[in-house]
């Protein structure tokens, strides 16, 4: 089931698929680099990478929701246009309808496609028992706790019988147990091939859940999201959390996780004209704030300065995507290295989890105003002026010629957020207005 | 104005799950159907009666008898027209909100045109609307009917349309692509998606239609256009007649009669569906309480109800849907993309041509006859709109310092909630013009008696929505706030600067923003009136616009109403639409 690049001819196949949104000034801001991509009969493929970094917005293009700036979407050799012939949803916040009962919302996509009311019926029972939601038919979705409620999000997916089954984060606004549970489930549909969908495609941030599900593992790397690694996973089902092969495969892509993908990131250009706007080098800041980074540095410092990420990871019982975001704060600022999947503290950082909170804003300064572009470029700009005020919108065109807006929104939040810990500049919410600290 | 704002009666607690016909209340069951089929019963004597009567030679001055023993008939003639309005509002705004919301271009033009019909007063609409229903129906009294019918839908209509539209621009993304994926028609989208999701702010917008259809009936039923004075038989029509003539005795009828009626519906109509609307809501957990009617519980025990349901109305909706998508898949099938565009476009084009030259012909007959008035009229007009301009938010003001002490007091008191709040919704449905005729007999002795009853009467008409917001954000204000003010030994000074004004302060401005356009539009009907056999009028845009009205001066009604719009919607765009932006940053309760 998983050598499959020389199997038969693939059910979606995407490429040069390329997302990019106009920008006011004319120019296009990249989210998706051009990327290939097959879903091949027999495969559950995981789409594996950080929040935000473009996942749900791949899934979107390759079932027909999102359109693609460019590239196409090819089923079963035809290129397609709009939704993809028979695919199926299954959404992270369900999406089901609340004013439907369970029967009612299982039965609405085979409304769409015209079934008389007898047939619909039959079907969705058939398939309501298939996923265990016996006796539930005639309940509101509210009244049903969270696994249920997916349950009946499966169910109305698997109704219409999808060639390939599409799952965007399925299983993570659930409790860990209820997640667990949910993914034997469907593994057990599937494996015993219960439903005939003949492929999934399912997008998600844990690790685990990849490689407890997955025949093929994809890890979008960002800014553009790009493909940044493809596993196959040979590890025969039912996988072992605690076996050796599955421990290394979770160990390498952690690796491949926190590997830095861009080279000019660790050399930032060091001059600059006082006032003159170079824009960033784009290094994003990763949507952190500083006090969680400084939580990190200690259990580390305690730890004897060198952690195993994947263990840390489950020590503070995190998922990859919140403690990824905290690591690479911490390596951009330099207080933290990683090697091997292993997190190695610097003498910086050292430093800095032994000091108190003012000596801790100190360096953090330091750090920020040598290591971080943006921030150095605000102090420089606030600095030129000479009642040493800005308002924000200034910054944010700034960004908005890299990023997205939704983007270069969260990007100055988090600037704002470390200059302000930093005591580098204050900044009045109301007026929007970014006045330098004065020492 | 806006949709309505979430009120505290909103926050009605969810009904059990569908209650199914249990089979040991067959008994029941059988008495709910015998009681269905002597409303029907009823029902087909009073098509009888109104189709005898709008269908009879036209009677534009018909005698409007004082005798209470004709109010039941009365009733019923204002109940169908308030009703046949409703309904065609509600058609209406249901179109003009799904065009709105799904052309970007046409959104662009349709919002505004909301913002600025829902500022124009009923009256302003009366003599375009009579003389055409009269020129249509000129032998059959159907076209007084049923102009007096759009005067209430023009009272009506707006808010549902912003409702509507609002709710379809906030259906949540991941349902909206579920539908889409799945391939729902558009039949289907609108039936089991947009409907459903809008369903719980049309239903609170459309009782305060309905509310407003009420305080506008006495103007809707009965009024002078130049040398001709028309009436319809109705309860409006009957308050106003008793009015005139002074007559003390019709008058308590009336107001018995028109609240009796008001607090029946109420009763069989309003609360059943709010109940039943509780499905709609958009929500993942159930929440704890769950609040009942019996009515409710009664008709979905009714065997003969859910016959009718399960013969007639499914399916026509499985014929629908079914249609619906086989026709969209050979639509689908058979889709040429360019060749339809084109079409369309053209379409687009052509209605864009006939859209702007119907716009060029009406501003030049405006310009024609504006320009009639002299300068000295311009001028005396804007003195009576500020005299209303000081009237209204005066009367405001005087609302929001009483509604706000007492509206927080009943929000932080659950135990007399539950008994006020009944209490002052049922005072809140009953329209103040009613009770105008009363206060006017005690307050017109007074020295400047018809300018405090003018106040008085907008402020009847318009302090319950701030009321009812002031209350349910005085029960948003977190308990945890409240317990940190106790214990750090607020002064009750600083309890009010620190948690409560800032806690109601969104609630309010919605409130007020309401209550401001409703004043407004009251002022025509507090600054003029038909009294005790003579015209007691006190001097504002209000009066001026029914005066205007009464005497056919085409020209000062145009003015003024364009005076009012303007200034209707300049206080929204300047005042309220910033107090809203302030209100949901800075003073957002979020967590």
């Amino acid at each position: 089931m998983s050598t499959a690049n020389t199997a038969p001819a693939p059910i979606i196949e995407a490429r040069k698929l390329e997302k990019s949104y106009p920008q006011p000034d004319g120019s296009r801001i990249q989210v998706i680099a051009a990327t290939d991509l097959a879903i091949y009969p027999g495969q559950i493929i995981a789409l594996l990478g950080a929040s935000g970094c473009g996942k749900s917005t791949l899934l979107r293009m390759l079932t027909g929701l999102s359109p693609a700036s460019a590239g196409a979407v090819y089923w079963h050799g035809q290129p397609v246009q709009g939704e993809s012939p028979n695919v199926s949803i299954v959404f992270q916040s369900f999406a089901l309808f609340p004013w439907l009962t369970v029967l009612e919302n299982v039965e609405a996509p085979l409304e769409a496609r015209g079934m008389p009311p007898m047939e619909r019926h039959k079907r969705a029972l058939r398939i309501i028992d298939a996923v265990g939601l016996d006796g539930f038919e005639s309940a509101y979705p509210k009244e049903l706790s969270g696994g249920m409620k997916q349950r009946v999000g499966v169910a109305r997916a698997l109704v219409v019988e999808p060639e390939v089954l599409f799952m965007d984060e399925p299983f993570s606004a659930l409790d860990v147990l209820t997640a667990e549970t949910l993914r034997g489930e469907l593994l057990e549909l599937w494996l015993d091939r219960k439903i005939p969908t003949r492929a999934i495609f399912i997008v998600t941030h844990n690790i685990e859940e990849a490689v407890v599900l997955a025949d093929r593992i994809i890890v979008l790397g960002r800014n553009p999201a790009h493909i940044h690694a493809d596993f196959a996973v040979s590890i025969p089902h039912p996988r072992d959390r605690k076996g050796a092969k599955f421990i290394e495969l979770v160990d390498s892509i952690y690796r491949v996780l926190t590997r830095p993908e861009h080279k000019d990131d660790t050399a930032p250009p060091r001059t600059y004209a006082p006032g003159a706007m170079v824009p960033p080098k784009t290094i994003m800041l990763p949507h952190t704030r500083p006090g969680g980074m400084a939580g990190l540095l200690e259990i580390l410092a305690d730890q004897g300065g060198r952690a195993d990420l994947h263990r840390l990871a489950d020590e503070l019982s995190l998922e990859v995507d919140a403690l990824l975001p905290t690591v690479d704060t911490a390596v951009l600022l330099g207080f933290l290295r990683v090697e091997e999947g292993d997190a190695i503290i610097t003498p910086l950082g050292q430093e800095f989890a032994a000091a108190n909170i003012q000596t801790r804003k100190t360096i953090f300064r330091k750090a920020a105003i040598a290591n971080v572009p943006l921030i150095r470029q605000m102090e420089q700009a606030l600095k030129a002026k000479s009642n040493r005020t800005l308002d924000e919108e200034f910054f944010r065109d700034l960004l908005d010629e890299q990023f997205s807006e939704e983007e270069s929104r969260r990007q100055l939040e988090t600037a704002i957020q470390w200059g302000r810990y930093a005591e580098i500049f204050d900044y009045d919410a109301e007026t929007g207005k970014l006045t330098l600290t004065e020492a | 104005m806006t949709a309505l704002a979430p009120t505290a009666s909103q926050t009605t607690p969810l009904p059990p799950t569908a209650q199914r016909p249990a089979g040991s209340r067959w008994s029941w069951a059988f008495l709910i159907d015998i009681a269905v089929f002597l409303f029907v019963f009823a029902a087909i004597y009073g098509v009888y009666a109104i189709g005898r009567s709008w269908l009879g030679p036209v009677q534009p001055q018909a005698h409007i008898s004082q005798n209470p023993r004709i109010l039941p008939l009365y009733a019923l003639y204002s109940l169908v027209r308030i009703g046949v309005a409703y309904a065609l509002s509600l058609v209406f705004a249901l179109a003009y909100g799904y065009l709105a919301a799904s052309s970007r271009r046409a959104e662009v033009i349709m919002v505004p045109l909301l913002d600025i019909l829902q500022s124009i007063p009923v009256l302003s609409f009366l003599p375009g609307v009579m003389l055409a229903m009269v020129a249509l129906f000129p032998h059959s009294q159907f076209g007084l009917e049923l102009g007096s019918i759009l005067l209430i839908f023009t009272g009506q209509v707006w808010n549902i349309a912003f409702s509507f539209y609002s709710s379809l621009k906030t259906v949540p993304r991941e349902l909206h692509e579920a539908a889409v994926i799945y391939r729902f028609s558009r039949w289907q989208r609108f039936a089991e998606l947009d409907l459903p999701f809008s369903t719980i702010g049309l239903v609170w917008n459309s009782m305060m239609s309905v509310a407003g259809g009420w305080f506008f009936l006495m103007a809707c039923e009965m009024f002078v256009l130049g040398s001709r004075d028309f009436r319809l038989p109705g309860l409006g029509s009957f308050l106003q007649t008793a009015a005139s003539d002074g007559n003390t005795y019709a008058i308590l009828w009336g107001v018995a009669a028109m609240v009796a009626v008001i607090v029946l519906m109420d009763q069989l109509i309003w609360r059943p569906i709010i109940v039943w609307a509780d499905k709609f809501k958009f929500e993942q957990v159930e929440s704890a309480a769950a609040a009942q009617t019996t009515l409710l519980n009664l008709i979905g025990r009714a065997s003969f109800v859910i016959r009718l349901y399960r013969l007639l109305l499914k399916p026509v909706f499985n014929w629908l849907a079914v249609t619906f998508a086989v026709g969209a898949r050979r639509a689908a099938a058979t889709f040429s993309a360019p060749k339809q565009n084109r079409a369309r476009r053209w379409l687009v084009y052509v209605l864009a041509v006939g859209v702007l030259f119907g716009l060029g012909v009406a501003v030049f007959h405006a310009v024609r006859e504006l320009s009639g008035l002299h300068r000295e009229d311009y001028i005396e007009l804007l003195q009576s709109a500020a005299l209303t301009f000081l009237r209204v938010n005066t009367a405001l003001i005087l609302g929001a310092l009483w509604t706000v002490p007492v509206g927080v007091y009943i929000g932080s008191n659950p135990r007399f909630a539950r008994i006020a709040q009944p209490l002052a919704q049922i005072a809140s449905s009953i329209p103040a013009t009613a009770l105008f005729p009363i206060i006017l007999l005690f307050l017109l002795r007074l020295r400047g008696g018809l300018e405090i009853s003018a106040m008085l009467l907008m402020l009847l008409g318009t302090q319950w929505y701030i009321l009812f917001n002031v209350i349910a954000g005085a029960m948003a204000i977190p308990t945890d706030l409240k317990e940190a003010a106790y214990i750090f030994h607020f002064s009750s000074w600083d309890r009010w600067r620190h948690l409560i004004l800032p806690g109601i302060f969104p609630y309010l401005v919605t409130g007020m923003v309401t209550a401001s356009g409703g004043a407004w539009n009251a002022s025509i009907v507090a600054e003029y009136f038909h009294f005790q056999g003579r015209i007691v009028s006190a001097p504002g845009l209000g009066s001026t616009i029914s005066s205007a009205s009464d005497s056919g001066r085409f020209d000062v009604l145009l003015a003024s109403t364009l005076i009012m719009a303007t200034i209707v919607v300049l206080i929204n765009r300047l005042l309220w639409r910033r107090l809203y932006r302030l209100a949901s940053t800075r003073f957002k309760l979020e967590a």
